[in-house]
């Protein structure tokens, strides 16, 4: 048992996100994706915090909490308004951005 | 800088939670219903709050069950449910080989971090928080140390971000109605009579056994009323009282509602007795 | 050559360019406002000119004098004065030029009273004098340049002045383009003059030419002689000048006969002491002159244009000036005085033709005329005598002057000198038949008048400057030549005369001229004095003259040489241009949109397409960190 552990776990983690972010159509559950990968960092980060001995990691974690938290809000707003302009909240639908 | 040995309990908790999260985080991605993916990730936000106290991270472990479980995930599903529990995703994918790359590239991340990660750091010498928290200092005590003196900057700044971020939210969602566009009282009920109905939709539940919202109200010759299907859930089966079909079997009203009265008649609903 | 400082009213000689310049500058900038009044002002600052000029002339004693005005061109080694010279050589030339310039304006007044154009008319004939002047006075290279630039200017905007005609609009661009072949020439001469002497001044020129390699001499030399075979209409340029005739023909009269067309022969007397270091360029100046007389004299026999026979005729007279130019010492003053009474004469002959075609309602054809004699009294005479003056009848102009430059051919001595004389005496015989002929049909024989034609007299105002000029016609050559000789007044510009050897005696030249000359007249009266002369021309003719009408396929072979091969390139550059170049350019381009295009397609829209992308990305970047710290 080492601190390996954690780091590959946080690995696995961000990566199950990433590619939920890339199969889920729903709005809301690709941001819910985004929130683990960002959770795995964090972990991440409470990991190197602990084996180089400082809280700076921590304070990170504690930096992408409070700024996951701006970012959620904003985004929810964001979905909020696009279901009510299209009645969707699928990402396949806000497809206008293209050639 | 002495290496600190991780015990046998803390080994334990993480093959554990470890499971758990993974389980959680693929529970999410899985699952159709988008509430069901809310849940699964606070399954798994749960277990890591639990490794961060673990890890002499209690404050980071607190603020993570607080902030991200409690209130991120909340604020997730209240918009869930204002957007809507119908947009379950369908089975099909609609990107040609969408699903395919996006497993294959990661399976490939998820291999190529892991060595990367797992080859790095497999002699790391694990030095431990207990030269600067621990004893006479706390974990909130020394985040704060840092906080206000090195991140001070980040830290104002991010406070911005946060107004900022309310407001943005505000302006998003809020709809300007102008005075005037709203229909009165008086308006809604004349457009009321005219349509085909003017009389209210049934409740759910009327008539029905159960009065729960997934219940739909029955018309009186036993069939659902459409009309009072919730929206965005499946209308539940509700076992009936059995209804006779022809005279014989009908009974009185009171001996199908169980009255008091003991000499049942023949007539339906026992008027003309 | 010492240089005089301005004094007197010789200081104020910018104001006969200045006259002229702002009369230009008036009648252009001042528009309709100035219409009624318009040509009396343009007449009244080339009258007021000549009378500076005069006045000047008659101050200036011998003297060589330098008016600076201002410094024109001041950068790093090249220092070009704005500056004056008045010397006994620009005087005559002031005096030619503002003189006959005054009467063609006078004439003009009557010939152009129905054009509502006339105001602009007389605004382009003093530009052109004011440009004209500017050559001629000025004291450098360059200022010789720019008033050679400007009269050229003027007579393009001239020969085009009826530029609703497609011919005349032609004939100005002709003329243009092969007046710029010239340029290039001069502009190459002055270039190599201050590359390799550093001033473009005549005195700073000539004082220094002597120092130059022989073969730098002869390139400025020859490069000077192309500039001035474009201005003059000299071989292989000569091909403009009777195109030129479609301008108004006060026009013809002023530029194309008495002033600009002698630019040339005052370049290369102007530029002797150039010409004395390099015999070849003087060859070939004489060469040039003694082609060009006979071409001039043989392709005048077979026109039927009357103008266009005067435009052949000044071709071929212009060649007698560069052929005594071309002489020497010898010559120069020869050829300066036929240069003068040249401008008399042959101004005279055009504004006589001008006042026939006005009679005729600008009728050109010699073979739509006839019998005009009796009908025009005044132009009939003044014509005449310039006819007379021109052939070189005894004891007026043309016979002194003309003599004179034969006389100097002979007194090379030499064989060439024979040839150059035989030349000269043969295209004199040429000259009196194409000029008789002309005599004999317009104003000789029955009338072959269009119908509804009824010829008149010109009005005084037309006919007052022929009969000064038929005047000039008749005593020029006398004056010039024994009563006042130019060559004593020129003196100070090309040095003392030398008492020539006479190989052939005078007399006998003079007989000799004068019975060839007889010849040539008697041959025209029997081939068009004594005939019927038909209305339409015959078209089975002799070779000779077939070829002689068409001006000894001048034209042709300009068109082959130059303008086919020109045509070829440039449709060639063309193909290579839409093909190869456009081709090549529009190719990259659509490639490069068709591909873009194609990666377009990638951009589908969907969020999930990027993001996969992305993730691919960081794949990437996940093995190559993994590859180089594994590696």
């Amino acid at each position: 048992m080492s601190l390996t552990h954690y780091l590959v776990l946080a690995a696995i983690l961000f990566t199950i996100g990433a590619v939920g972010v890339l199969v889920r159509r729903n709005a809301i559950v690709v941001f819910m994706c985004v929130e683990l990968m960002l959770n795995s960092v964090n972990l991440t980060l409470v990991t190197f915090a602990r084996a180089s001995g400082t809280v700076d990691g921590q304070v990170m974690a504690f930096f992408v909490m409070v700024v996951a938290a701006a970012e959620v809000v904003v985004g929810l707003a964001i979905i909020m308004s696009l279901f009510r302009t299209r009645r969707s909240a699928s990402v396949d639908d806000a497809n206008l951005l293209k050639y | 800088m002495s290496d600190v040995v991780i015990g046998t309990g803390e080994a334990v908790v993480f093959w554990v939670l470890g499971p758990i999260a993974l389980v959680g985080a693929l529970g999410m991605v899985l699952s159709r219903n988008a509430v069901h993916s809310a849940l699964w990730l606070v399954n798994t936000m749960l277990a890591l709050g639990v490794f961060y106290v673990v890890q002499e991270a209690p404050f980071l472990g607190a603020v993570q069950i607080i902030v991200y479980t409690g209130a991120i995930m909340i604020l997730f599903l209240f918009v869930l449910m204002l957007v809507g529990r119908d947009s379950s995703d369908s089975v099909v994918e609609t990107l040609r080989g969408q699903r395919v790359a996006a497993i294959v590239l990661g399976l490939g991340f998820a291999g190529l971090v892991g060595a990367g990660v797992a080859r790095a750091t497999q002699d790391l010498a694990v030095t431990g928080l207990a030269g600067v928290q621990g004893g006479e200092t706390s974990n909130i005590e020394a985040i704060a140390g840092v906080l206000f003196t090195r991140y001070l900057l980040a830290f104002e700044v991010t406070s911005a971000l946060l107004i900022t971020a309310a407001v943005g939210a505000m302006v998003l969602a809020h709809i300007e109605r102008d005075a005037g566009t709203r229909p009165t009282q008086k308006e809604l009920s004349r457009a009321r009579f005219l349509t085909d109905r003017p009389q209210t939709l049934p409740g759910p539940g009327v008539y029905a056994r159960g009065n729960s919202v997934a219940a739909p109200a029955l018309l009186p010759d036993g069939r659902l009323a459409e009309d009072s299907f919730a929206t965005g859930i499946e209308p539940q089966e509700i076992e009936q009282m059995p209804r006779p079909t022809g005279r014989a079997e009908l009974g009185t009203p009171d001996a199908a509602l169980g009255t008091l009265d003991p000499a049942p008649s023949d007539i339906p609903g026992g008027r003309d007795r | 050559m010492d240089t005089a400082p301005a004094d007197g009213l010789i200081a104020a000689s910018w104001l006969l360019i200045a006259l002229p310049l702002a009369g230009a500058a008036v009648l252009l900038l001042g528009g309709r406002r100035t219409d009624r009044w318009g040509h009396l002002l343009g007449t009244g600052t080339v009258v007021a000119a000549f009378a500076l000029g005069l006045l000047c002339t008659l101050q200036l004693d011998g003297r060589r004098v330098d008016v600076d005005l201002f410094t024109f061109v001041s950068t790093g080694s090249l220092d070009v004065q704005a500056g004056l010279l008045f010397d006994p050589l620009s005087a005559v030339f002031v005096l030619l030029i503002t003189g006959v310039g005054a009467l063609i304006h006078v004439y003009s007044i009557g010939y152009m009273a129905h054009d509502p154009r006339r105001r602009r008319f007389f605004a382009y004939l003093n530009l052109f004098v004011a440009a004209m002047l500017l050559l001629v006075l000025g004291d450098n290279f360059v200022a010789l340049y720019v008033g050679w630039e400007g009269v050229g200017l003027a007579s393009y905007l001239l020969i085009a002045f009826w530029h609703e005609r497609p011919s005349a609009a032609t004939a100005a661009k002709k003329a243009f383009i092969m007046n710029r072949v010239g340029d290039v020439g001069l502009a190459l001469a002055i270039f190599l003059m201050f590359a390799q002497l550093g001033t473009v001044s005549y005195d700073g020129v000539f004082g220094a030419v002597g120092t130059l390699a022989a073969g730098t001499v002869t390139a400025i030399g020859l490069l000077l002689l192309l500039g001035a075979c474009g201005k003059s209409g000299q071989f292989p340029l000569q091909a403009w000048l009777p195109d030129a005739m479609e301008g108004p023909t006060p026009v013809s009269a002023l530029i194309h006969a008495a002033t600009m067309v002698t630019a040339g022969v005052y370049l290369i007397a102007r530029s002797a002491p150039i010409y004395d270091q390099t015999p070849t360029a003087r060859a070939v100046v004489l060469a040039v002159g003694a082609l060009t007389l006979m071409i001039g004299a043989i392709a005048g026999c077979a026109q039927d244009d009357i103008k266009k026979v005067l435009a052949y005729s000044t071709v071929s007279q212009i060649g007698y000036m560069f052929l005594a130019v071309g002489l020497g010492p010898v010559g120069y003053v020869a050829g300066l005085a036929h240069l003068l009474t040249h401008g008399f004469f042959k101004a005279g002959l055009f504004l006589g033709a001008g006042s026939v075609m006005h009679a005729m309602d600008d009728e050109v054809d010699m073979r739509r005329f006839g019998g005009l004699a009796s009908r025009m009294k005044v132009t009939f005479v003044t014509f005449g005598l310039g006819y007379l003056a021109l052939i070189g009848f005894p004891f007026l102009s043309g016979f002194y002057t003309k003599d004179a430059i034969i006389e100097a051919a002979f007194d090379r001595g030499d064989g060439w000198g024979y040839l150059l004389g035989g030349v000269a005496i043969l295209a004199a015989g040429l000259t009196a038949f194409y000029m008789t002929r002309l005599m004999l049909m317009t104003f000789f024989g029955r009338p072959r008048w269009e119908p509804g034609v009824h010829p008149h007299e010109s009005p005084t105002v037309m006919t007052a400057p022929m009969v000064l000029l038929a005047v000039g016609s008749v005593l020029a050559g006398f004056l010039l030549v024994v009563a006042f000789p130019l060559e004593s007044w020129l003196t100070p510009v090309f040095g003392e005369p030398e008492e020539a050897e006479h190989v052939v005696a005078p007399l006998v030249v003079s007989v000799l001229v004068t019975v060839v000359m007889a010849l040539g007249v008697l041959t025209a009266w029997l081939f068009v004095g004594r005939r019927e002369v038909p209305v339409t021309a015959p078209v089975r003719v002799s070779p000779v003259t077939r070829a002689a009408r068409r001006a000894l396929y001048a034209d042709a072979v300009n068109e082959s040489l130059f303008m086919r091969p020109g045509q070829w390139l440039t449709r060639a550059l063309v193909f290579f241009d839409n093909r190869g170049v456009d081709g090549a350019v529009n190719g990259l381009a659509a490639t490069l949109g068709g591909s873009s295009s194609r990666l377009g397609r990638t951009q589908t829209g969907f969020v999930r397409s990027y993001a996969l992308s992305m993730l691919g990305g960081a794949v990437v970047v996940a093995g190559a960190l993994l590859a180089v710290t594994a590696g």
